[in-house]
């Protein structure tokens, strides 16, 4: 007896949601609003560097002549004094870089120190917020529109991680970290994303996936959404660490950057500590990446009867891991660090887009989605 | 990225210094060895293959080669999860698919290079688990390497002059360092302390892991079994033997006899379906009432089995793949005697559950003229009617079902030997029961009612609708294992990526001018914001203890000019 013909439940599901055609409305002027004021904090971004660029700092030039006149004279030996006074609350730490390191101080930021710049920026990240907050309600609202979580076709993914994206870095601002320079190459990133969203990927709010009816459809898509965004994050300060270490590489060997590069660099944080920035955000995610496969393989076990099918999806994921872990790897072995690390890093993100456009778009698995 | 890699041949790096044995064991890491090639035979040559296999650089190139090796198996149609896919390339490429079978391309994952790759990445992984355990129970048994010389090269240092006596000073910091749950030991004029082992534990729990998670899914390969059975309502029952099977398929070491011992009936199957709205017809809820028992002579127990939600006996899971509708149908010959009486699984065509399927009565039918013959009719069926909608049901449930039966008579061509489908009929030996017309007789019935064959040839009844619901049962041993390994997986990444394992020294003693100075430093895995703050808190809290003295007239160590600035705690 033959069976395979017989449509399996999941199929049997695919039906059109209910749909309020008022929230959905409200979300998708949301989503433009969101879009509008994110292209406003996007101009004063560029403002910011504009007013910025004034400043002719050249600290990191400084900082390596420096620290080479100090290599001739053999490495720092580095005791601070503290004036003499014998009242002060707790000694003083000094930090010394590993040897060979360079002692590249980090950068200004993109107002480069000029208090109008400055006051762009802030601005920025006031439109930022209110942008994310807009946008945070788009969400909500295409999530109520459907009766589900937001997350069942390219276009709800596609706005649910921008919203998430600029969280993090919301996050990160709020915690305190160095981490304004990241405003204009994330805001310009997410204006794609959301350009993309609603231009080619739009799906009217009135489909379904198929049977996702399971709390790890919640615990799996969301942790794979803000595992994303953190990565994202990282590969931004990849790429950013890849240019300021060939700028510094230039000037460390007597090059003369153009002026561009002297003027947006020069900003930026030190190699080193962008370096650091994106090593701790992507090791910081990585076990949750791990818990977010392993969460879909459980509920594969649960929908499909097996916890792993090496569907193309769930391929793409272990491809992404597997070169995350080896990025990991990379930093604990001598002659990966630094440049050529970062090119793994960069890979491995490359598989995490491919596992989200390009396996969604091009392959064909059990991991459809409706309308894309 | 602080070179405190456990080589010697890092240690004796020339701008290290003094610092190799402060800085070593600080991790179990390898030690990255270019060999030399060796000139000692087959012993030399294999020590020297095993150095390379287990050494970080090739694991990091093997992890490469899996994720590679991984790639064309997500862009290729594969055997295992879709045979059929495969056949269309193989016709489509008629040169490109010999090459690709005889790469493997077809089942990468199964496939001999593939296989080799992540096997020589679980040798290399063990042969670095091994010796990695060793060494960090022999770091565990010893205590932390004394204080280097001059603990200024440390990338986190600071110092003050204090009034106490260099012994007081070491006694507080050996009670503060021992309070905050450092492994802390005095070694000549300076306390020596480290803390994070719970790193490498994580990292070795995290590596271990990943062996069990591939031991229990090979297991699970190698021993799975995975079939189909469909059951109608009050139906007979599926004891768990091979041929009770609608269709089975097993890994290579699977037995016969490993097949768990349990049985199960369907007792109800109810389907709930959006009565209005836009999304009338979603299906709301799917469950299946069945009555299971374990072993031979297990006492029957009752269960419900949904959409992801199996019924677990052991390690078979049972999972609901599909429901449909069954009508009952009665079939009487000329004479009036019952020559067929059975529910009649047919197969969904739409999601409204419009079916078709075959009603065939292969023996004990004799037509008007004492001749035996088969039958075979065709049934369409609609579980909700509409007037107007004649091909499509308009509903999924049973609202007002109507059965279109159209019977025909002669050979059904079962015993040909050819498989066939069950909802399907080979109509070459069987002819149609034509109207008064001339035409293919057909009717349109309602539950309890009956259509009669042309010239005494016997009549059909409709006696009542079931519903039928299609099992997947697979028995996957080992999943247990793999998920506990992915468990701990999980939590010994954490520790490893979170936790930091470092060192803190702290030197206190007797100046040149009779005035103690303490000294205090702390080294990490790699250069991390949190060292200095630690350090400079442990700092803060002996400075109460060992208050600052006045510093001396002469400044004779006057210091560097090119002070690196203290690291701010981390805006
Ligand atoms: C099955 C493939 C493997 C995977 C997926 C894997 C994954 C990882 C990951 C994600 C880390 C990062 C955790 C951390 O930095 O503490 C790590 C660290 C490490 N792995 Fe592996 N690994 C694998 C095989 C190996 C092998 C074969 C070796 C031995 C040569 C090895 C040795 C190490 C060591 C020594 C560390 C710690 C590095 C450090 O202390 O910073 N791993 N591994």
């Amino acid at each position: 007896m033959t069976l395979a013909a017989v449509p399996d439940l999941a199929g049997a599901t695919n039906l059109a949601a209910a749909t309020n055609e008022h929230l959905a409305s409200i979300s998708n002027t949301l989503i433009y609003s969101a879009m509008a004021v994110y292209t406003l904090a996007f101009f004063a971004y560029i403002a910011e560097w504009l007013f910025g660029s004034r400043s002719k700092v050249g600290r990191t030039a400084a900082a390596l002549t420096a620290t080479a006149r100090a290599e001739a004279r053999g490495p720092a030996v580095t005791v601070k004094k503290d004036g003499g006074t014998a009242v002060l609350e707790r000694p003083q730490v000094v930090v010394r870089s590993a040897a060979g390191a360079r002692d590249v101080p980090d950068g200004p930021g993109a107002h480069g120190g000029d208090e109008q710049g400055d006051m762009y920026g802030r601005i920025a990240i006031s439109l930022t917020v209110l942008a994310f907050l807009v946008e945070l309600g788009g969400v909500i609202a295409r999530a109520a529109s459907v009766e589900r979580a937001p997350w069942g076709n390219m276009y709800e993914f596609n706005i649910t991680f921008s919203t998430v994206a600029v969280g993090v870095y919301l996050g990160l601002l709020a915690l305190k970290k160095n981490v304004r320079w990241l405003g204009l190459f994330l805001i310009t990133t997410v204006l794609l994303d959301l350009g993309l969203a609603v231009t080619v990927l739009y799906t009217a709010s009135d489909q379904l996936v198929p049977a996702l009816h399971s709390y790890w459809l919640y615990i799996h898509v969301s942790t794979a959404i803000f595992c994303g965004a953190v990565f994202y994050v990282g590969a931004v300060a990849t790429i950013l660490y890849l240019f300021k270490d060939a700028y510094e590489n230039k000037l460390a060997t007597g090059g003369k950057p153009g002026a561009f590069a002297n003027s947006v660099l020069d900003r930026l944080p030190a190699a080193a500590s962008l370096d650091k920035f994106a090593y701790r955000v992507n090791a910081a995610v990585f076990p949750l990446w791990t818990f977010t496969i392993i969460a879909g393989a459980i509920w594969a076990g649960d929908a499909w009867g097996r916890y792993w099918g090496w569907d193309p999806k769930e391929t793409w994921s272990f491809i992404t891991w597997v070169a995350y872990a080896c990025y990991l790897h990379a930093r604990a072995t001598a002659g990966w660090k630094g440049r050529k690390a970062a090119y793994l890093a960069m890979i491995a993100f490359g598989c995490w887009l491919f596992n989200y456009y390009g396996v969604n778009i091009f392959v064909t698995g059990k991991h459809s989605y409706a309308g894309v | 990225m602080s070179k405190t890699t456990t080589s010697d041949e890092t240690a004796a790096a020339p701008e290290e210094g003094d610092l190799g044995a402060a800085g070593s064991q600080l991790s179990t890491a390898p030690a990255e060895t270019l060999a030399n090639v060796p000139g000692l035979g087959v012993v030399g040559w294999a020590r020297w293959f095993w150095r390379q296999l287990t050494s970080m650089r090739v694991a990091l190139l093997l992890l490469l080669l899996v994720a590679l090796g991984a790639i064309p198996g997500s862009l290729i149609p594969q055997t295992g999860q879709d045979a059929t896919k495969v056949a269309d390339f193989a016709k489509a490429h008629p040169t490109l698919a010999p090459v690709y079978e005889k790469l493997g391309l077809f089942h990468v994952y199964s496939s001999v290079w593939f296989s080799a790759v992540y096997i020589l990445l679980f040798v290399s992984l063990i042969g670095c688990i091994v010796p990695r355990t060793w060494q960090f129970v022999g770091q565990l048994r010893n205590r932390p390497p004394g204080a280097p010389k001059r603990l200024t090269r440390l990338p986190a240092y600071t110092t003050w002059r204090t009034g106490a006596e260099p012994e007081q000073v070491r006694e507080a910091a050996l009670a503060l360092l021992k309070k905050r749950r450092f492994r802390a030991h005095l070694a000549g004029d300076a306390v020596s302390a480290e803390k994070g082992y719970l790193r490498e534990v994580g990292n070795l729990a995290f590596h271990i892991a990943l062996i069990v998670m591939l031991v229990a899914f090979a297991w699970g390969q190698l021993f799975k079994a995975e079939g189909n059975k469909l059951l109608v309502e009050g139906g007979s029952g599926f004891s768990n033997t091979l041929i009770a099977y609608d269709d089975f398929k097993s890994g290579n070491l699977f037995g016969v006899d490993d097949l768990n011992p349990f049985s199960f009936t369907l007792d109800k199957f109810k389907g709930t379906y959006e009565k209005t709205g836009p999304n009338k017809g979603t299906a709301r809820t799917f469950q299946a009432a069945v009555t299971y028992s374990v072993g031979a002579y297990g006492k029957g127990k009752k269960d419900v089995v949904k959409v992801n939600h199996p019924l677990e006996i052991d390690d078979s899971k049972i999972y609901l793949t599909a429901h449909g509708y069954a009508p009952v149908i009665t079939v009487r010959d000329g004479r009036g005697n019952v020559v067929f009486h059975d529910a009649v699984p047919l197969l969904p065509l739409d999601s409204n559950v419009t079916s078709s399927g075959v009603v065939k009565v292969l023996d004990g039918y004799k037509n008007a003229k004492g001749v035996t013959e088969q039958l075979g009719i065709s049934a369409f069926f609609l579980p909700t009617y509409t007037a107007g909608s004649e091909t499509a049901s308009t509903f999924p449930a049973l609202d007002n079902p109507v059965l279109n039966l159209a019977p025909y008579h002669g050979d059904l061509g079962v015993n040909s030997g050819i498989p066939q489908s069950v909802y399907q009929m080979d109509k070459t030996h069987m002819k149609a029961f034509k109207d008064s017309k001339k035409a293919q007789l057909r009717e349109n019935l309602k539950p309890g009612e009956t259509m009669t064959l042309p010239n005494g040839a016997g009549t059909v009844t409709y006696e009542s609708t079931k519903q039928w619901a299609n099992f997947q049962i697979t028995q996957q041993p080992g999943s247990g294992w793999a998920l506990t390994g992915a468990i701990a997986a999980i939590f010994g990444l954490a520790g490893s990526l979170f936790i930091q394992r470092r060192r803190v020294w702290v030197r206190a003693v007797k100046g040149a001018d009779g005035v103690t100075v303490v000294e205090m430093a702390g080294l990490g895995r790699s250069e991390s914001a949190k060292l200095p703050e630690e350090l400079g808190d442990l700092a803060g809290i002996l400075y109460d203890q060992a208050p600052g003295a006045p510093d001396p007239e002469n400044d004779s160590d006057s210091p560097d000019p090119q002070v690196v600035p203290a690291e701010r705690p981390e805006k």
